[in-house]
């Protein structure tokens, strides 16, 4: 290892509650400009609600420490909220901390989206132009790399198109080409896998392996933790904003994946429930792989929901439904008259299998007793279909379904 | 090369500086002159973005920078000149128009559209670092293209009229700097209230129409009494309207105090918006993202 490329010390971030939320109006600062006549000026409001409200101020982070050494290749990993993307923010310098002090050693470049900037109406040369730009290329630097990007994004026919003609999948393509062609010697990269076709994001996998392997430091944010194991030498696990656990990735990636596996919801979160009885977690158990919430193979399936009672469930109705992203309803289910003594129940769903496209989805389960909803539980993690895509994988217009299709010409009449 | 790996050698060694150090900041903070030419083609991009996209869905494209300013002139010399019989400082009304919308149109489009511009640029603020005051200035910047197309078609009615600018036309590019100032520092201070405060963009139509009002742009300065037109200077745009008048056309007294009235107020705003804006910059991103 050759010396330090990114230093944190103890960064921190509060967002008070209602920072997060839209603007005030003058007519709020009015308002409580006439119940706190003396405190009149935004900025003296403002604080005074940070002095005399922790109850009013989450911690997205809180007192992150950690080195990252010139060539490693680090994974963030932790559940939806735990402060991922936050700290990949602090890094960029978008947003600054609250307290605590980062120290990079290099060239920052952040991926966080992909084609940020991109305006529909300019073309696809004017935007790869203006991107660079953005992401803190020079001309001179753009106008060398620009045969690669454009190879790279396989977009030379619409060059001087203007990028509101593109498809999706081209458009993530010639997005990504800007950015991947960044150089820089610090990678900070932001889940941007988690969208276009499988094999536009294969091919983002692979440049940034190429990246990781000349020797640059990356830091990689991803819910996909086969492509972490894959690229990453070491882990950083954070949750709720704190770390913890880091170490080789191996060993972290497990112990994260077991306390998804265990009862991990945390309480009151992501649903309703009345205590009698709640949801507290979720796996597929067939087929079996060491990513409990990653579906890869076609054929017959079991999802497993595990289910903690506290109080005798009578007459109890249970509801299990898939969603996709888009919160379209793929399918459910339901069964009625359960008996459920206090304990911990398995519900076992066995399916002959979900021919969707690949991507997230989400179950929810949810069980009543008597009429009453006991609990209502939309379950974390999501499940990734990691299927391989049977229809036509060029482009992510390809329906809901992936099914395969047999395909004949049948010449019924002649004429 | 024996040097040159010498000297990568000593790069290299462990504790070099740091590129870049991040920690809460408080506080006053000026301009960062620095980083800000270190993103000069940020700046290019964006402004020539903004002329690009706003011309480009338009039937007769650029050629709307030429009719605006023209039609606005044909209005006023209707409605000011021959029906209100505004006085003119001499000067033929349409001629006394256009050169007041030359500067009028520049600040009227840079405070208007830099109210709107990190609203509009939200996804490129919550999702890239750079200095955020590139936003505003971008959109001043962008405006300055059109100006220079009046510019050029002023020049065409004043030979159209026989006028030949006289000596005092080399103070013009002082008035441009003091509308520039002007503009920016509006832009500053809008852009950044109207993030905390939407209101602002609400009020936007109606604060640029009475700005017109108090500007000697349809009516000539001289209206305003004597006593009155030091006051009169506190708004900048006063000073620089009549500044770009006598520059140009030799029309009305050479500017004395209300001019500089008008450029030390030009120059507070200016400072000023640089540093409330830098001031609420940091929280920019969790107020709009």
């Amino acid at each position: 290892m050759a010396g330090v490329a990114v230093r944190a010390e103890g960064l921190s971030k509060r967002y008070r509650i209602g920072q997060r939320v839209p603007y005030k109006t003058i007519r709020d600062t009015l308002a409580g400009a006439i119940s706190a006549p003396f405190r009149w000026s935004p900025t003296v409001l403002k604080r005074s609600a940070v002095r005399n409200g922790d109850q009013n101020a989450i911690w997205a982070l809180k007192d992150i420490s950690f080195e990252v050494g010139v060539g490693e290749v680090v994974g963030l990993i932790g559940r939806n909220g735990a402060g991922k993307s936050t700290l990949l923010k602090i890094l960029s310098r978008i947003t600054e901390p609250t307290e605590g002090v980062a120290q990079l050693y290099g060239r920052v470049g952040s991926l966080l989206e992909v084609g940020t900037g991109f305006h529909p109406e300019l073309t696809g040369r004017e935007n790869v132009y203006l991107n660079g730009a953005i992401l803190g290329m020079k001309r001179s630097e753009i106008d060398r790399k620009f045969d690669d990007i454009v190879a790279f994004a396989e977009t030379e026919k619409f060059l001087d198109t203007p990028v509101k003609h593109y498809s999706s999948g081209m458009f993530m393509r010639l997005g990504f080409a800007v950015a991947a062609h960044l150089d820089p010697e610090i990678l900070l990269v932001d889940e941007v896998l988690a969208v276009g076709d499988v094999a536009f994001q294969r091919k983002c996998l692979d440049k940034i392996r190429d990246v990781a392997r000349s020797g640059r430091t990356v830091l990689f944010v991803s819910h996909q933790m086969n492509s972490i194991r894959k690229l990453c030498d070491r882990g950083i696990w954070l949750e709720s904003g704190y770390v913890r656990h880091s170490g080789p990735i191996g060993d972290v990636i497990n112990a994260y994946e077991a306390s998804l596996a265990s009862p991990v919801r945390e309480r009151g979160k992501g649903g309703a429930t009345n205590g009698a009885a709640q949801f507290v977690g979720w796996e597929i158990v067939e087929p079996h792989t060491d990513q409990l919430n990653v579906l890869d193979t076609q054929g017959p399936m079991t999802v497993k929901v595990i289910l903690e009672v506290h109080r005798h469930i009578r007459h109890g109705v249970h509801g299990i439904a898939l969603w996709n992203t888009d919160d379209q309803l793929i399918w459910a289910w339901a069964t009625d008259g359960l008996d459920l003594p206090p304990g911990t129940h398995a519900f076992l769903c066995n399916l002959p299998g979900l021919p969707v496209k690949p991507g997230a989805y989400s179950w929810q389960v949810s069980l009543k007793s008597d009429g009453q909803l006991v609990d209502d539980w939309h379950c974390v993690p999501q499940m990734i279909i990691a299927t391989a895509p049977l229809a036509d994988p060029r482009d992510n217009w390809s329906g809901l379904l992936n099914i395969p299709c047999r395909f004949d010409v049948l010449e019924e009449r002649r004429s | 090369m024996a040097v040159l790996e010498a000297t990568r050698e000593q790069r290299s060694y462990p504790e070099p500086a740091p590129t870049v150090v991040i920690r809460p900041t408080r506080g006053w903070a000026f301009l960062d002159v620095r980083e800000l030419w270190a993103h000069n083609e940020l700046i290019y991009f964006l402004a020539a973005r903004n002329i690009k996209v706003r011309y480009k869905q338009a039937a007769i494209g650029i050629v709307w920078a030429v009719l605006q300013p023209l039609a606005m002139m044909a209005v006023f010399t209707l409605f000011f000149g021959r029906l209100a019989n505004l006085p003119s400082a001499g000067v033929p009304y349409p001629l006394f128009a256009f050169a007041g919308l030359l500067p009028w149109q520049l600040f009227s489009r840079a405070i208007t559209e830099s109210t709107n511009s990190l609203i509009m640029h939200q996804r490129l603020i919550t999702r890239v670092y750079f200095p955020r005051i590139i936003i505003p200035m971008s959109v001043t910047l962008a405006a300055l293209v059109d100006f220079a197309i009046s510019a050029v078609l002023l020049l065409g009615l004043m030979l159209a009229f026989g006028f030949r600018p006289g000596a005092a036309v080399v103070w013009l590019p002082l008035f441009v700097l003091l509308l520039l100032l002007t503009a920016f520092g509006v832009g500053f201070w809008l852009s950044a209230l109207n993030v905390e405060f939407r209101d602002v963009a609400q009020a936007m139509p109606f604060l640029s129409q009475l700005w017109l009002f108090v500007t000697p742009v349809v009516y000539p300065s001289s209206l305003v009494p004597a006593q009155w037109r030091v006051l009169y200077g506190l708004n900048p745009m006063a000073g620089v309207v009549e500044g770009f008048r006598w520059a140009l056309l030799g029309a009305g007294p050479a500017p004395g105090p209300m001019l500089a009235v008008s450029s030390a107020v030009a120059v507070g705003l200016f400072v000023s918006g640089i540093a409330w804006f830098r001031r609420r910059e940091r929280t920019f991103v969790d107020v709009v993202g």
